[in-house]
């Protein structure tokens, strides 16, 4: 996994709530057998029409809205547990998603990927969402290790929570599988002393 | 301390808290299928890490399989090579695999109970969000994303904070024609589609109590639909007699042991929950949803809302235009073009037999495409020797093959753009059929009268 320190970006607003993992990527384009490649097909079915064309009116194709920040409504993320939903953002060069609340599964998955899924509050979406629709090269800037997302427009400084073991997982690129490995010992005196497994 | 049986279970299941505070929890059952893993085994590979318990694992393929001619190669070729990558990954690595043509293949939520591999008071995961259907037998099972299959299959373990509690309670008695799958719809549609985030469910009450084991899956299942980490219900005698006997369900001695210890596996009377809804059954009808989200649901004679909250109106309207409605208007009398009955929420032989009940000495509507897709051969071969398979053929219904099927649309199984479904599955959101299908849930009782009617109606009125 990546190391994710701090990032200075503009970000790409989508104001809907509730955006599920199949909208992220549609079940159809879930058959690799890697983790590359999912990126062409993020949003696809509200990116492109059905013979492939883009849909103007998405945001994904409107040229004035570029960056590495997804801006999101509320609950983002629900829905099928499939992480291809955090590799295609990944892979479409996102880094950050921000929304007042996530999905529980794809916010792991997105811990799990590199991706820093970034909570505010409803009022700090809005007023997010506000700039970003006053003016498209808004900049933002995330900071993990101060946990804060800074507007240098307004001078704005919001703080966010993360998982302090998860925060050390981002920056230092590590992933959860090293640690539980390096508890192995642990791991067999517990199926020792366990009476009852059927 | 009081605790309650969420609680008592994970605690059975921590190896040790880690600095931090983060639980190391053990898994006793892993479920896998051919779309979530072949990058946990490749991590496996890429890190020389050896699979830590294969007898811990069950793999089978169902999400993207065909439902005719299972007997001949998939001819897909994108969905073939995920089934042989799983196929030739079980090998290398010493995992049973109920794989194609197997007289036990099934949809992974299906297989599991059925075998009696779905145990109460076990931990269980598998890389699918409805995990939470094992929940019915009072086990805490939730689905997880490939990075964490990759983590069970190197250590048996995850890493996880310990989700909040809540407890639903639905008390009373489910009025004629309402049905588990109303139930849960009605508790989605009153708490919304993220109303249990970051919670782990518990569901109570005697309306719960009284369903039967299929009945307790299809709530279960649908935890996740409302947010919700898993849904539990705690075990007791409908659960044993259900779990009795079963492939890999304990023997003798060992079962005796097994159901004295099951028996404590309830929420103590003082436990006190992180959040509490309280629902009376009578309340409910039978229900289906008219939107792009599970918690989109109203009853079947009522009236999709004039009115939301300002922030979610957007959103609200998108989703109304996505399926050609309007606010504050009725479903009733609507045509639907496409009946699916099948998925691991209704897909098991109670559900197969409401249909067949319904439907027997009747036909459906001409226009109307009706496919039921049962959840496992099992399922299937009990059918076939009930003579359902007669029944639903004579009334116009196909009886495909075991899988996922049209609920996600992995497969060949694809409603088409604009085209109304009333499928018996979990999860209506756009496109989620095939691109442009617009879905409404509901029971397989409501399935069932909806293709003979080929509309949308008051089913109260055309029950047996």
């Amino acid at each position: 996994m990546e190391k994710f320190q701090t990032l200075h970006s503009s970000a790409v607003p989508l104001p809907l709530e509730n955006i599920d993992t199949d909208q992220i990527i549609p079940a159809r384009f879930l058959k690799a057998t890697t983790r590359k490649g999912f990126g062409e097909n993020l949003f696809r079915d509200w990116r492109c029409n059905a013979d492939g064309t883009p849909k103007p009116d998405f945001v994904l194709n409107d040229a004035r809205y570029s960056g590495q920040i997804l801006l999101a409504g509320k609950n983002f993320g629900c829905g099928s547990s499939r992480e291809h939903a955090a590799w295609a953002l990944y892979d479409a060069g996102f880094r950050v998603v921000i929304s007042s609340y996530f999905a529980d599964i794809f916010r792991g998955n997105a811990l799990n990927t590199g991706l820093l899924p970034l909570q505010v509050t409803d009022a700090e979406l809005s007023s997010l969402f506000a700039l970003v629709e006053q003016d498209a090269d808004t900049q933002f800037i995330v900071n993990l290790p101060e946990q804060t997302l800074h507007v240098p427009a307004t001078n704005q400084t919001i703080h966010f929570d993360i998982d302090p073991y998860k925060k050390e997982c981002l920056i230092n690129g590590y992933d959860d599988i090293d640690f539980l490995v390096s508890q192995k010992p642990a791991i067999e005196a517990y199926e020792q002393r366990r009476t009852w497994a059927w | 301390m009081a605790k309650s049986l969420f609680d008592k279970i994970w605690d059975a299941h921590v190896v040790k808290t880690a600095p931090g505070g983060l639980d190391i929890v053990y898994i006793d059952r892993h479920l896998i299928h051919e779309v979530t893993s072949p990058q946990a085994f490749d991590e496996l590979e890429a890190r020389q890490l050896p699979l830590y318990r294969p007898n811990r694992i069950l793999a089978t393929a169902d999400h993207n399989v065909p439902t005719r001619n299972q007997h001949l190669p998939i001819e897909e070729p994108l969905s073939r090579s995920q089934v042989d990558k799983l196929t030739a990954n079980c090998e290398k690595y010493g995992v049973e695999l109920y794989g194609l043509g197997h007289a036990r293949q099934g949809i992974v939520h299906v297989i599991g109970p059925e075998l009696g591999l779905t145990l109460p008071g076990a931990t269980i995961v598998c890389g699918d969000s409805h995990t939470s259907t094992h929940g019915a037998f009072g086990a805490v099972a939730f689905g997880i994303g490939t990075s964490q299959v990759a983590q069970v299959m190197a250590t048996q373990c995850l890493l996880l904070s310990r989700p909040k509690r809540m407890r639903i309670t639905v008390d009373g008695e489910l009025r004629r024609g309402v049905t588990a799958k109303d139930l849960i719809l009605y508790i989605i549609s009153q708490l919304g589609t993220g109303g249990a985030t970051g919670y782990f469910v518990e569901y109570a009450g005697s309306a719960v109590r009284g369903l039967s084991m299929e009945g307790r899956m299809t709530v279960c299942n649908m935890s996740i639909e409302m947010g919700a980490r898993g849904g539990l219900i705690a075990p007791d005698a409908t659960t044993f007699a259900y779990v009795e006997g079963r492939a890999f369900a304990p023997k003798g001695v060992v079962w005796e042991q097994a159901v004295a210890y099951w028996k404590t596996l309830y929420s103590d009377d003082d436990t006190v929950f992180d959040a509490e809804h309280h629902f009376n059954a009578r309340d409910i009808a039978p229900m289906i949803t008219y939107g792009t989200n599970p918690g989109m649901g109203i009853a079947l004679n009522g009236n999709i809302p004039s009115e939301v909250a300002a922030s979610e109106s957007e959103s609200f309207d998108k989703s109304l235009a996505y399926m050609g409605f309007q606010r504050g208007e009725s479903l009733l009398g609507k045509e639907i073009n496409y009946v699916f009955i099948g998925s691991c929420t209704n897909s098991r032989i109670e559900d197969l037999r409401a249909v067949a009940a319904y439907v027997q000495g009747k036909q459906k509507a001409k226009h109307v495409e009706a496919i039921i897709v049962p959840g496992s051969k099992q399922v299937e071969q009990q059918a076939i020797s009930e003579g359902l398979d007669k029944i639903l053929a004579e009334a116009g219904f196909e009886l495909r093959e075991p899988g996922c099927s049209a609920c996600l649309a992995m497969n060949e199984d694809k409603i088409p753009a604009g085209a109304y479904c009333v499928a018996t599955s979990n999860r209506n959101f756009e496109g989620r059929q095939g691109p442009g299908s617009r879905t409404l849930l509901a029971s397989p009782l409501v399935a069932a009268i909806t293709a003979v009617q080929g509309r949308i109606v008051d089913i109260t009125q055309y029950l047996n």
